[in-house]
């Protein structure tokens, strides 16, 4: 299990790959990869991200033992990274290796809708019209609420 | 105890952290908020909706309601928009 946080950029292909190297008693893996969007309309020309990162280690080594545990994972691996971002660049990858598919794919799921909610980090856009934070979404949080038993 | 701020509250307080000695009558997360934001007319803005505001204890997420007894770090912050 490992959480890594980072400030430079990250190759999320290398990263895949590097995952992929010790795979006893896998039969699926999966990578998600988030990225900084921009909006064509209002273009995002960078976003920097705050981060605490002693809570977020804790955080999220949380987030990947309960995944760990409720999807029966093998491995599971979440890169985040922090400080001044580019438009079209990677932010987040998040990697499970399960015996099957469906709990590779949901637990993927279950640490993207936790981590945003959950993990303390905090974007800032700057646009043509100035910098703003953004503002957290109900929708993260009903993302989030779908894994609570 | 040291308190941390971050995001828009680090910036509306132009503070990232500062050691205080809350009054004994401060007991939990919420008396905490209320206490700061009581200091001046800056906290006062920054405070002024505080279920907006998040804590942490140590590295711990907690509830308005948790005791501060003890702590020696406390985090304050807004809903978190990472991801």
């Amino acid at each position: 299990m490992a959480v890594r946080l980072m400030i430079g950029r990250f190759d999320p292909g290398a990263e895949t790959n590097a995952f992929l190297i010790e795979t006893a008693g896998a039969g699926a893996a999966v990578t998600f990869t988030g990225l900084v969007r921009s909006d064509p309309d209002h273009p995002v020309s960078r976003l920097t991200l705050e981060c605490y990162p002693e809570l977020a280690e804790a955080q999220l080594a949380r987030a990947l033992a309960e995944a760990t545990a409720r999807f029966g994972l093998i491995r599971a691996e979440v890169i985040h990274r922090h400080g001044p971002l580019d438009s079209g660049e990677p932010i987040v990858q998040v990697m499970t290796l399960a015996p099957h598919r469906a709990a590779a794919f949901a637990a993927a799921e279950f640490l993207m809708d936790y981590l945003k909610t959950d993990a303390p980090f905090w974007k800032k856009e700057q646009t043509a019209d100035g910098e703003h934070w953004v503002e957290a979404k109900d929708a993260d949080d009903a993302a989030r609420a779908r894994w609570q038993t | 105890m040291k308190i941390r701020y971050f995001a828009w509250l680090r910036e509306r307080l132009d503070l990232a952290e500062e050691e205080v000695s809350p009054p004994l009558s401060v007991l939990t997360i919420a008396d905490l908020i209320g206490w700061l934001k009581s200091r001046d007319a800056v906290a006062e803005a920054a405070f002024s909706n505080p279920r907006l505001i998040k804590a942490a204890i140590g590295t711990e997420i907690v509830a308005h309601s948790a005791p501060i007894a003890g702590a020696t770090v406390i985090a304050l912050f807004p809903p978190m928009t990472g991801g």
